[in-house]
This record gives structure tokens, C-alpha cells and sequence, in this order.
């Protein structure tokens, strides 16, 4: 079937079929690869994007049931040279490795900034329960969000 | 996946009419529970119906009788709901722990309550508040909703419509998260209505339950020392890697001293 999608502000035609995972589209229709697959259960939110300005995994929705909505990737959020402060929070704080778990941590940590007040060590940790990382051990990761949060 | 065929209707017939007109078809609502499902081929459906263009599935609101709330409603929506926080605290924070903030956005209260699943955290809520599941068709109490295993009093063709919430004077609820996935290996919630206690367990049984002899004790002496010396026995509770049966019962008495502490530390509201 055809389906349009709003991507990063810009309206993509795709054909697909029904069963066709949004992060499919993403990664093979609109090669916009930043947000990864890493799990088949649904936990580890490498895949995570904004589905009309909320954080969802995108392994766990369909292409077709975005049709009407907005949806924003981590190359939709900066530039190289002019990155969005939660990506310049992670570069300065040494939140990531290995990265792959960054496109995904980044889209959760603006949504958890974004709409809960009071944040502190103990509520960004807990906000990150749908995103796992191998590499770092949370730590640098939990100074980036902070950072940008004593900065809002 | 498997293949099928996905429409999106935007009336309740005509939902009601593709369900029937279709071979092996299945509602699908925040697919937080289905799509993960139909990724592992433990469901294989025809045809997808996603309930999303349904508005009468959608809404919350308060009347004399309580809090009605829309199947479609996401957890984080009833986490956050000003209505709900002021007049059903207890519902938005068990709706907050519900596993993480992506599955918050996207699963709804309808969706967990059809599901059933053993472990799930809102069938607690249905139970212990005394909850009706209201469907295109009728109302049916929370007490006769869950019947097994993934398995409820819903007719194959039936759509919860809204979930409805009397007010409790005070409640609280209490849960042992499983680390991995945020699901209750077991959660109990505990209610007071003007001195009438109701107790629902999730996770320890096949489906959410009351505990009648715990809320018959505390009917008598609403305390906490008074569960010392109940009993809970363990027969047909689930065994797994999480949790032996008798483990379970053993965490059916903590966790309701643990929301009883709570309870009793509410102010009460009549
Ligand atoms: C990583 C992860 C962690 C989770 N942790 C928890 C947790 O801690 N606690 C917890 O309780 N849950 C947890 N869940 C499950 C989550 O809450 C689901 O959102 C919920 O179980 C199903 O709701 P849904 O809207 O996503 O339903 P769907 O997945 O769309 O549907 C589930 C089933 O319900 C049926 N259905 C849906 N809506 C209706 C309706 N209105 N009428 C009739 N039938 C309907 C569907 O046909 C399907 O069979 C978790 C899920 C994931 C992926
Ligand atoms: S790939 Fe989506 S949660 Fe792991
Ligand atoms: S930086 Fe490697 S998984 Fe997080």
C-alpha cells in the first residue's frame, strides 16, 4: 500500500506492506539510519523517535499507523555544526561509546526534559528505564540530561 | 510478522463490520502488547483493526458515580490527567509505573485491561477499586472481567468502550517490579469506601483476583498488624523464573501491608 509519511518536516510517499515496522521505513525507505535495532523485545529503546513530540520505540509501531502523525529522528533534531543542546550535553559530557544506543537515549532524554518538572539524578535514571546502554555504565549519561536541565 | 490486511475505521460499526467480515481479525489499539506478539509470530492475525479514529473510545470524564475513562486513554495520559491526579491519585501512579516512558506513550488502559495478562498492573486497579469495563453492548463488573490467563469475559467481537472508576475514599498501591521488563511480579491494590475494603492482587494468580479473607480481616481491624496473621495459601498461584508460588503468596501479604501503610497514612477524604 501507499502511504505518506511526515518525516523530519518533509513528506515522504513510501510503498510498503502492512506489516512493515516504522523503523524499517525509517532505516531502509528513507535510509535515515540513526535510529538502530537493538533487541526484537521491545526493551532497549536504541530505536526511539518522536511520534507527535513524544518519545516512542519505533520497532514496536507500525509504518501505517503514522500516517496522520509527525514523526522526528535524531537527524531531525541538529546539524553537524549546530547541534540541538542535548546532543552538545552528551559531546561534552562523555555520555557515549560505542553510540549505539545514543540516537536513542538523545530522542527519550529531550522527551523526559520536555515534559517532567523537577528532575534530578534519582528521576533521570528512572526516565531512562526503556533505553539500555552496554557501554557506559549510565553515569555520564545521567550528567549530560542534568546539565541540559539546570540550563532550562 | 506475518502479512495481513490493516484498516482504520472511524466509527464503531464499521469497526464492528470489518471484525466480522474478516477471517482471524484482531483490534489493535497502542500495540504495545500486539505488535511485539506479531513480531514473535505468537499471533498471526488476517486482518489488523486499529481503534486509534475512534473517538467514543476516547476522553475522560468525572460524574457523580466516578471517574470514566476512554479504552484508548495512554498510560501516561491517566499518569498525568489533572482530573485523574485530583480525584484518582492512586490510578495515576500505578499507571506511572507502568514499564517505561516509550510504552507509557503508546499502550492504553483498554488495551491492558482486554489483555489480561497476569502480571499486568491495571487489572489491579479494575479489581481492587471495584471497576466496571464498559463495552459497545453492556457493563460488566471488574469482579466477573478476568477469567484465566489472557483470558477475559470480552465476546470475541466486543470492544471496551471506557473503564469506570468509583471514587474511593482513600487508596493505595504497592508492587514488586520485575527489573527487567517494570511488569508486577506481584502489585496489590487497596481501597477504603467509607470503611468497606477491597483488596486486588495482580501477578501472583493466572488472572488478577480479590484477596476476600485479607479484606474480610481487615474489615474487622483495618491495621496492618493484622495481616501477620493471615494466611496466604499458594495453590494455583504462577510459578516461574521470577517467582515461585509460594514466593508469590509471600509477597501478596507485603505488598498489601506495604499500600496499607500507605492508606493509613492518607488523609481520609470523608
Ligand atoms: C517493554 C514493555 C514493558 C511493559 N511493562 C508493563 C508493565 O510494567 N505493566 C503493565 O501492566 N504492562 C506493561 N506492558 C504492556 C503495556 O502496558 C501494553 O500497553 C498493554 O498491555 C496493552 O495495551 P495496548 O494499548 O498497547 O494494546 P494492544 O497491544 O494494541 O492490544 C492488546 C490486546 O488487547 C486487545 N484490545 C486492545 N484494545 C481493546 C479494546 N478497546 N477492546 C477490546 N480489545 C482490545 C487487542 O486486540 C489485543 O489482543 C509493557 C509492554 C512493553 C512492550
Ligand atoms: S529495537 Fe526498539 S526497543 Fe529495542
Ligand atoms: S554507548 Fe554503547 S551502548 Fe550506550
Amino acid at each position: 500500500m501507499k502511504i505518506e509519511i511526515d518525516v523530519n518536516n518533509t513528506v515522504h510517499e513510501v510503498v510498503i506492506e502492512p506489516n512493515t515496522l516504522l523503523v524499517t521505513v525509517l532505516r531502509e525507505n528513507l535510509h535515515l539510519t540513526g535510529a538502530h535495532v537493538g533487541c526484537d523485545t521491545s526493551q532497549c529503546g536504541a530505536c526511539t523517535v518522536h511520534l507527535d513530540g513524544r518519545a516512542v520505540k519505533s520497532c514496536a509501531v507500525l509504518a501505517v499507523q503514522v500516517a496522520d502523525a509527525k514523526v522526528v529522528t535524531i537527524e531531525g533534531i541538529g546539524e553537524v555544526d549546530n547541534l540541538h543542546p542535548m546532543q552538545t550535553a552528551f559531546r561534552e559530557h562523555h555520555a557515549l561509546q560505542c553510540g549505539f544506543c545514543t540516537p536513542g537515549m538523545i530522542m527519550q532524554a529531550i522527551d523526559l526534559v520536555t515534559h517532567e518538572d523537577n528532575l534530578d539524578r534519582e528521576k533521570i535514571r528512572q526516565g531512562l528505564e526503556g533505553n539500555l546502554c552496554r557501554c557506559t555504565g549510565y553515569h555520564n549519561i545521567v550528567s549530560a540530561i542534568e546539565s541540559v536541565v539546570d540550563k532550562t | 510478522m506475518y502479512s495481513f490486511d490493516y484498516h482504520k475505521p472511524t466509527a464503531l460499526d464499521q469497526a464492528l463490520d470489518l471484525f466480522k467480515g474478516a477471517d482471524d481479525p484482531i483490534f489493535l489499539a497502542g500495540g504495545m502488547t500486539l505488535i511485539p506478539t506479531m513480531k514473535q509470530r505468537l499471533a498471526a492475525p488476517t486482518d489488523v483493526i486499529d481503534l486509534s479514529g475512534l473517538d467514543v473510545l476516547k476522553g475522560i470524564a468525572l460524574s457523580e458515580a466516578g471517574l470514566s475513562i476512554g479504552a484508548l486513554t495512554t498510560h501516561n495520559e491517566v499518569a498525568t490527567h489533572p482530573l485523574i491526579k485530583l480525584h484518582l491519585p492512586v490510578l495515576a501512579q500505578l499507571a506511572a509505573t507502568i514499564g517505561d516512558n516509550q510504552v507509557r506513550n503508546r499502550g492504553t488502559i483498554g488495551g491492558s485491561i482486554a489483555n489480561s495478562d497476569p502480571a499486568a498492573d491495571y487489572p489491579a486497579a479494575l479489581i481492587g477499586l471495584g471497576g466496571t469495563v464498559v463495552t459497545q453492548s453492556r457493563s460488566i463488573a471488574g469482579d466477573d472481567f478476568f477469567l484465566d490467563l489472557f483470558e477475559t469475559a470480552l465476546h470475541p467481537c466486543e470492544l471496551i468502550t471506557r473503564i469506570e472508576f468509583p471514587l474511593p475514599d482513600r487508596a493505595a498501591y504497592a508492587k514488586f517490579r520485575n527489573q527487567a521488563s517494570g511488569y508486577a511480579v506481584v502489585g496489590a491494590l487497596v481501597a477504603d469506601f467509607q470503611g468497606k475494603i477491597r483488596v486486588g492482587i495482580t501477578g501472583a494468580g493466572p488472572c488478577a483476583c480479590r484477596a476476600i479473607g485479607i479484606e474480610n480481616e481487615l474489615m474487622k481491624d483495618l491495621s496492618v498488624d493484622v495481616l501477620d496473621h493471615v494466611e496466604v495459601p499458594d495453590a494455583g498461584f504462577n510459578s516461574d523464573i521470577h517467582a515461585s508460588a509460594e514466593y508469590r503468596a509471600h509477597l501478596v501479604k507485603v505488598l498489601t501491608k506495604r499500600a496499607l501503610t500507605q492508606l493509613l497514612s492518607q488523609k481520609n477524604a470523608s
